[in-house]
């Protein structure tokens, strides 16, 4: 039985805004819908929704000026889309505040999927379950224990530092400067090279096949993101 | 630089810019004093009333009153001061009057010369720039100063006149004759209503007797009548009417350093008129050429630049000798009337060596040679020397020479002594011959001669019996004393001619190679400006002057290039070189416009075939502000400037040729673009819209896949349209990033699952892999394009590869397929854009852009990319190859536990 949630639609083109409403509706969200940015701050006021997807690029104002407006003033979860060059964009809304991303063209279930993760991860801030399981993969954050088919595995302290970042919001992207933020303290050592070479060996440790990986997932140019719709659970 | 004088540049250019000439009217007269200004001014009211804006630019009424009643009315544009004054009221002041416009300006006397520092040395050349700017003229002219018949006036009047005019001017113009009869002039001279400078009154008393004037008369109506004989004949060539030449007449006049060459030259235009023939005034260069002293190279450019004045063509050829060159010449140009000079020669010269006109009839076969005497001496310009001091050096040696040739008559003279035991007399004298024949050869006929006298003396002294005394017992020995002198004769002949030729040898060859250096510097450039910067650099090296080159535009000429580097150019300078471009002739200082300039500027123009017209101006000037040019380097200065124009023009023809080129190839893209577009949007688009239509009847699970499989290609194709528009833009922003070449793999497997359906993805990336820094974006889509590709021609069912390796000096990631591979020797091709490999399998659906966009986007990144085929099983291997630079190095682990 799934809460009914209200997602706000912050987008210019009527028609993807009427797909976006039926795709919601199947799966029992309601729906109210703004074209443009001023409207979307008057539904945003008067709706209280608990999800916005909000386009970026709008008629009367630059999306990204939004993501911060709508993260100090309401709780919903965000969700920005974005056209696939700009991935710039991307990195900047996600570090702005929004919960993710998907780009155009995107497929309904695919951004079902990011609402529904964005709205677990939502309900989960502050309580949520301690322990987080992807594949065979088990992570308690609390108890600092991370086991692979029921066996330990043993992570150095930035290895760990990095899953548990991804781990707070599992299947939420998390940029790079997200994740080295809370990894490397001192600004100077912070390298995507350094963190690409945690995530191999994370992988090393956690995945089955390397080469194919199916617990933490590479986001191109923008980050990582726990995989949590390869678990049929979620 | 701020005299008044200074030549307004802005008047220039804005007189440069008007299109459409003035027309000239020129008040012809037989003499001073027939009434052309009268007649001129009274033409000019009567067009003044009939509403003309008529305005007088210099009129001289010297005092006579019915001449300045007319003035009166005019409006005068008032004369230019001249720096330095004295010369009456001042120049007409060609500024004043291009700024008030009128539409006819009066201009007396055309042939004045103007004083020093105007923009022009002469009036006429300011009545050409009027004309030039749309203005028209009146003018008047007496015949005597009518360029070609100036030396005929001056054989019966003795009066020669300094100012003269081109006959081109009289070309263009219409020409009123002011005709009285001559008893009526004579008569108005003696009431006095003629006015005569002061200076000149006694040399003009001879001119105007009776005979004179009628003959000046005659001459004034016949250069009318020829001059509408041009015109009529003009028209005619416009309008291509054939026929009414003289069939096929050419005329060549040879010239000479000499003086009276300007007589040949004048009869040559005259006869050409007549003859209505082309003509050419040539000068072979001998070897005495290099003996020239700088007054008579100044008087043979002078010849040269008069015939062209005149409208001849003008050459100069070397040759050994004047017959040989002429004669080549003349059949070269395939002359039919040939005028020389009679030498001035002495009589003795011409028997020795036989007179040039002699051997010339005598070699040229069907040619008419006309043989003129040489009339310049009696009217030889004033001021000039009378004859040229005799040549010192050339003839006569230096005094070493005769010491050399003293010292081995002396040494022969020992050595005889010594050997006297031992040889016989005779082969004494034979002895002597050596030091004769050396001096002959080596220091000419003079040191020679001295050299035989002296054997002579010494073999009669020394050896002869009776020794110690000059007298000779035997007859025989006088024969040995006569051969010597006539060895030294000989010999010093041949040897001159040989010393002589090898000189001009040497000179030409100088030339011939800093020619053919020049000529490689330019070939040498590989761009516009590179060739411009050569030029300046090879003229300024040839030459030792200072050089610059502009180039015209709209807003004036710009400085593209210099030697040594200049950055600015005086307004004067800018105006001389704007000038030069205009009228396509030299400006600037030693020409004959805008003479205040430091510089020289001689036009660049384009070979007359093309439409480019002047390509630049080339400015000479020296360091310490000299006379640019020596005159004896003008003709090597011209041959560079013909180079320079020759390889400026290529330029050009060559860029314009990559134009028209990269416009085809656009061209060509541009319509293999729509094809691909129409082709790729369509199919995809047809398809949707198909299966919607069906799917409103008929709701089912396989067409809403089919519409989504199209709408995902038809998305990728898009994509792909706005990478190369990108690419082509040249706006692809290049990041570096740290990347793991295994997430790079899997996310472009992730994104291409659609295309690969059926295929299993093998991935051979070693977890030990380097990270490599690229653009993540870039890199991105070389991968599911080259994936992509794969999936399409893979033979269904067989895995697609994705692998590693790692090279001494790079990481190859290669795509391997199973499938018909690549069609022989077309491995380089599949990269092209919009290329669609013919053959077999190669031809399926796809947008031909793919491919290209890897490339495009490895090379954007520094990578290369490359397609081969493989045998084993068989298929095609596309392998991005990353390059050593882009290899992270393994980071330690202590870095980061």
């Amino acid at each position: 039985m799934t809460i009914r949630n209200k997602v706000l639609v912050v987008e210019d083109e009527p028609q993807i805004r009427s797909l976006i409403q039926i795709a919601m509706a199947r799966t029992g969200h309601a729906t109210s819908e703004a074209g443009t940015a001023h409207e979307a701050l008057e539904r945003l006021r008067k709706d209280q929704p608990d999800v916005v997807v909000l386009d970026l690029g709008l008629p009367d104002r630059d999306g990204l000026e939004l993501v911060p407006i709508i993260k100090r003033n309401t709780s919903a979860a965000l969700i920005v889309l974005s056209a696939r060059e700009a991935s710039e964009e991307k990195v900047a809304a996600l570090d702005l505040g929004a919960d993710d991303y998907i780009t155009k063209p995107f497929d309904t279930d695919e951004l079902l999927a990011r609402v529904r993760v964005a709205l677990r991860n939502r309900s989960a801030r502050g309580s949520g379950d301690p322990v987080v399981n992807v594949g065979d993969v088990s992570i308690d954050l609390p108890e600092r224990k991370i086991t692979k088919g029921g066996r330990e595995v043993h992570l150095t302290r930035r290895e760990f530092a990095v899953l548990s970042q991804l781990a707070k919001f599992p299947g939420r992207v998390i940029t790079h400067q997200q994740i080295m933020a809370q990894v490397w303290p001192n600004e100077a050592e912070r390298h995507v090279e350094y963190l690409r070479v945690l995530v191999r060996a994370l992988r090393q440790k956690l995945e089955t096949d390397p080469q194919r990986p199916q617990v933490i997932g590479n986001e191109m140019g923008i980050g990582y993101r726990l995989k949590m719709d390869s678990n049929p659970a979620a | 630089m701020n005299e008044p004088s200074r030549p307004s540049p802005e008047a220039l250019l804005r007189s440069a810019a008007q299109e459409g000439r003035g027309r000239l009217k020129i008040f012809l007269g037989a003499a001073p004093g027939v009434g052309k200004t009268w007649e001129m001014l009274t033409e000019g009211r009567q067009r003044r009333e009939a509403g003309v804006d008529v305005v007088i630019g210099v009129v001289e009424t010297h005092g006579r009153q019915e001449t300045e009643a007319l003035v009166v009315g005019h409006e005068i544009v008032s004369r230019r001061a001249v720096p330095g004054g004295g010369q009456g009221a001042g120049e007409m002041d060609i500024d004043a009057i291009l700024e008030r416009r009128p539409q006819l300006v009066l201009v007396d006397e055309l042939a004045h010369s103007n004083a020093s520092g105007s923009r022009h040395p002469k009036r006429y050349q300011d009545v050409e720039e009027l004309l030039a700017t749309g203005i028209d003229v009146y003018s008047t002219l007496n015949i005597q100063h009518v360029e070609s018949l100036n030396d005929v006036v001056a054989s019966f009047t003795r009066v020669r006149v300094r100012e003269t005019v081109p006959d081109g001017i009289l070309e263009q113009a219409e020409i009123e004759v002011v005709d009285i009869p001559p008893d009526e002039l004579i008569d108005r001279l003696k009431d006095g209503k003629v006015y005569i400078p002061h200076e000149a009154t006694r040399a003009l008393a001879h001119f105007f007797s009776k005979s004179n004037l009628t003959a000046l008369r005659e001459l004034a109506l016949r250069r009318a009548a020829q001059a509408v004989d041009a015109q009529m004949l003009e028209h005619l060539r416009a309008h291509a009417l054939a026929g009414t030449f003289a069939a096929g007449e050419r005329i060549v006049v040879a010239v000479s350093e000499q003086d009276h060459a300007e007589g040949l030259v004048r009869a040559a235009k005259r006869m050409a008129d007549a003859l209505r023939a082309p003509w050419t005034a040539v000068h072979i260069e001998t070897q005495r050429d290099s003996n020239f002293r700088d007054a008579e190279r100044l008087q043979l450019a002078d010849t040269l630049a008069l015939a062209s004045r005149l409208g001849g063509s003008t050459t100069s050829i070397p040759a050994a000798s004047v017959v040989e060159g002429l004669h080549a010449f003349s059949v070269e140009a395939r002359a039919t009337q040939i005028i020389i000079g009679k030498s001035s020669r002495s009589w003795w010269f011409e028997k020795r060596h036989g007179s040039v006109v002699d051997r010339l009839v005598r070699t040229i076969g069907d040619v008419a040679v006309h043989v003129l005497p040489a009339g310049g001496s009696s009217v030889r310009r004033a001021g000039q020397p009378a004859r040229h001091p005799p040549r010192t050096s050339s003839r006569w040696g230096k005094p070493a020479d005769y010491v050399w040739s003293l010292l081995a008559v002396a040494a022969v003279t020992v050595s005889g002594r010594l050997l006297l035991e031992a040889i016989e007399l005779g082969n004494i004298a034979l002895l002597y011959l050596v030091p004769v024949m050396f001096a002959a050869a080596t220091f000419g006929l003079r040191a020679g001669l001295f050299a035989g006298l002296a054997a002579s003396l010494g073999y009669n002294f020394f050896f002869l019996p009776p020794t110690g005394t000059l007298t000779v017992n035997n007859p025989e020995n006088v024969i040995s004393i006569l051969v010597l002198l006539g060895v030294a004769v000989v010999t010093s002949q041949f040897g001159a001619r040989v010393r002589a030729q090898a000189d001009l040898a040497r000179t030409s060859s100088r030339q011939n190679a800093a020619l053919a250096s020049f000529s490689r510097q330019l070939t040498a450039a590989a761009s516009r400006d590179e060739l411009m910067q050569a030029i300046c650099a090879e003229v300024a090296r040839l030459l030792d002057v200072r050089t610059v080159l502009l180039v015209p535009s709209s807003a004036g000429p710009y400085l593209s290039a210099a030697f040594p580097p200049e950055d600015r150019l005086d307004q004067i300078e800018i105006a001389a070189a704007q000038w030069a471009i205009d009228n396509e002739q030299p400006a600037g200082r030693g020409s004959a416009t805008l003479t205040a300039s430091d510089w020289l500027f001689h036009p660049l123009r384009a070979s007359s075939s093309s439409e480019r017209g002047v390509l630049g101006v080339l400015g000479i000037a020296r360091e310490d502000a000299g006379a640019p040019l020596r005159s004896d380097l003008l003709p090597l200065l011209m041959s560079l400037l013909d180079q320079a124009s020759i390889a400026l023009d290529r330029m050009a023809l060559e860029e314009e040729h990559l134009k028209t080129l990269a416009a085809g190839e656009r061209d060509r893209l541009r319509s293999a673009l729509l094809s691909s577009v129409s082709h790729d949007l369509r199919t995809p688009l047809t398809t949707i819209l198909s299966a919607a239509h069906e799917m409103k009847r008929n709701l089912s699970l396989d067409l809403a896949t089919t519409i989504e499989t199209e709408a995902l290609r038809l998305n990728r194709f898009i994509a792909n349209l706005l990478d190369m528009a990108r690419i082509e833009a040249g706006a692809l922003p290049i990041k570096d990033e740290a990347i793991d070449l295994l997430d790079a793999a899997a996310g472009a497997v992730d994104d291409t699952r659609a295309s690969l359906q059926g295929h299993a993805i093998e991935m051979e990336v070693a977890p030990d892999t380097p990270l490599v820094r690229l653009d993540p974006v870039l890199l991105h889509h070389c991968l599911i394009n080259l994936l992509d590709n794969a999936g399409r021609y893979a033979h269904p069912g067989t895995p697609i590869t994705i692998r590693c390796l790692r090279s001494p000096d790079a990481l190859l990631l290669s795509v391997i397929d199973q499938g018909p591979g690549i069609p022989r020797g077309q491995e380089r091709r599949v990269f092209e854009t919009f290329t669609r490999l013919e053959g077999s399998d190669r031809a399926r659906q796809g947008t031909g852009l793919g491919l290209a966009i890897v490339r495009a986007f490895a090379e954007a990144m520094d990578l290369t990319v490359e397609a081969a085929n493989r045998d084993d099983p068989q298929g095609a291997c596309f392998t991005i190859r990353i390059p050593a630079r882009r290899i992270i190095m393994p980071i330690e682990d202590g870095e980061l536990s």
